[in-house]
């Protein structure tokens, strides 16, 4: 076998198997960190021996046997030094877990209790990341521009309060799975929106390797919770957005507003999943969530082949609603852009203004009104709030943007 | 499991006979359903006294070892499976005594 073809069923291998690893021996030793260390070990183990014995038949279950074995051998050599770290093992809920319309996989239990509420949001994203998503130390730190060994601590930190408080290690009970689900979610859509609009001057302003891990991440959710309607509604919310992805930058590095996007370079496959996904849950006739309700909007936004096609009442209908079951102010501002396309500048000034005290500091605020303020003529204050809106942007293609529109008015 | 769950005041005012019914049903919860370890209420920080006598010689002053403005002003000690029926109960306490509470886990 070829050392191509080994590292590339290793990384196969990895992307299809690193969560099962560390779920299945997290159960069998009621440890996270026993788990992951003796996962990665099966993962090295299994880069110095696959390309001279060959791939095994069932890479899976080869990668589970080698784990355990790594586990079992950290655990001798453990008790011997100290009987006491045979002590302090996680809990384990060997009751059945509530059906959820999908066989009950370990790797649900790792998620829930990576994205346990009692963790801080940021480290519900990075031990997601590592636990569930199977990528390095290093590389999470990357993502989060901070040193590995800050990163390193936060997850050490992380595992041990997981440890110490007792956070158990099951799928939430029926009645608390729609507020916990919801946490998942947050974790998910937060590590997209990061790739999608990254905050910081220092990277790329799209971060495709987060926005890809993100679906990757979200899809496997999805496998194991089809029936949850919010969970497909941020599914396809995600590809939708994603389709989008290329034509949203210009050659030159330049945020590309929906309106002024090339509709052809949006990708086909990606939108048509996300339409079968929005179509899926409209059929089920279940009041939409949050997540249903943007990825409906979306949905309309993608289906006009040209910008003028776009069925603004709808979306504005769709704001609405959401409006309805969201207060955030974020919200009222992207239901305002929708207004302006239906009910001109002015009506969505207004309204853009009433939010002034809530979104003083968001970039986005200011460089809506920058835009309503352009249409309605008044370039002075426009370009003011231009300056305001480049002033707060991390994102360096939304910096160059804001930029050119500002030095466009006189 | 035990749990400590701590009270955490901000106002110079215990609580009010409201609050202390809502205590009191869900202290007798708490035993009916056998979490209860232990409870109380404290007296304000002002009555406490710090003793140093790492050096042999006990030392005394007057007052909380960190005056902040938020403080200690009662505990739960509660048994638990796991973290969250911990916080499950720390939520209904907070209501209860209407404050702040804090879930911290012994060792």
């Amino acid at each position: 076998m070829s050392a191509t073809d080994a590292r590339e069923a290793i990384s196969r291998a990895h992307q299809a198997e690193w969560a099962r690893v560390v779920a299945a021996l997290t159960r069998r030793f009621g440890d996270l960190d026993i788990a992951e260390e003796a996962a990665a070990e099966a993962f090295a183990t299994a880069v110095e021996r696959w390309p001279a014995d060959g791939v095994p038949p069932n890479p899976g279950a080869w990668l589970t046997t080698t784990a355990n074995r790594k586990a079992v051998d950290r655990i001798r050599r453990e008790n011997k030094r100290d009987d006491k770290q045979k002590e302090a093992r996680m809990l384990y809920d060997d009751a059945p877990p509530e059906p959820l319309g999908a066989i009950d996989d370990e790797r649900l239990r790792l998620i829930f209790t990576c994205c346990h509420p009692a963790l801080a949001m940021q480290t519900r994203v990075a031990l997601t990341l590592r636990m569930v998503g199977g990528l390095t130390v290093p590389e999470i730190a990357h993502a989060f521009l901070v040193r590995p060994t800050a990163m390193e601590q936060r997850i050490t930190r992380a595992k041990a309060k997981i440890k110490a408080a007792r956070i158990p290690y099951r799928v939430p009970s029926a009645e608390d799975l729609p507020a916990r689900i919801c946490g998942v979610l947050a974790v998910l859509f937060l590590l997209f929106n990061e790739g999608y609009l990254a905050t910081s001057p220092d990277t790329g302003p799209v971060r495709h390797d987060l926005t890809a891990e993100a679906i990757r991440l979200t899809r496997l959710v999805h496998a194991l919770m089809p029936d949850d309607g919010e969970v497909t509604g941020l599914l396809a919310l995600m590809l939708l957005t994603e389709a989008r992805r290329t034509a949203r930058i210009s050659v030159s590095g330049e945020l590309v507003p929906l309106h002024e996007q090339d509709r052809g370079a949006w990708d086909r496959s990606l939108i048509d999943e996300g339409h079968r996904l929005v179509r899926e849950r409209l059929a089920t006739g279940v009041a939409p969530g949050r997540y249903q309700i943007l990825a409906a909007i979306n949905a309309v936004h993608t289906f006009a082949r040209d910008v003028r096609d776009t069925d603004w009442s709808q979306i504005v209908a769709l704001y609405d609603q959401l409006v309805r079951l969201d207060h955030s102010p974020i919200v009222a501002l992207n239901r305002a852009i929708a207004v302006a396309e239906l009910d001109g500048p002015e009506v969505a000034l207004a309204a853009v203004d009433r939010l002034e005290h809530h979104l003083a500091a968001y970039h986005a605020y200011h460089a809506t009104r920058a835009e309503l303020l352009r249409r309605l003529g008044r370039s002075h204050q426009s370009r003011a709030a231009y300056g305001k809106a480049i002033e707060l942007t991390g994102n360096t293609a939304e910096t160059t943007y804001l930029t050119r529109r500002r030095d466009q008015l006189r | 499991m035990h749990y400590l769950v701590s009270v955490i005041d901000d106002q110079s005012s215990s609580g009010t006979p409201d609050e202390m019914a809502a205590i009191d049903a869900f202290n007798e919860r708490l035993q009916a359903e056998g979490h209860w370890v232990f409870a109380g209420g404290l007296a304000a920080p002002s009555a406490a006294t710090v003793i140093d006598n790492r050096g042999g010689e006990a030392l005394f002053t007057d007052g909380p070892f960190l005056e902040s403005k938020e403080y200690l002003a009662g505990f739960w000690i509660i048994t638990a499976p796991d973290l969250d029926v911990a916080l499950k109960l720390a939520a209904e306490g907070s209501k209860a005594c209407n404050r702040k509470v804090e879930v911290r886990p012994f060792l």
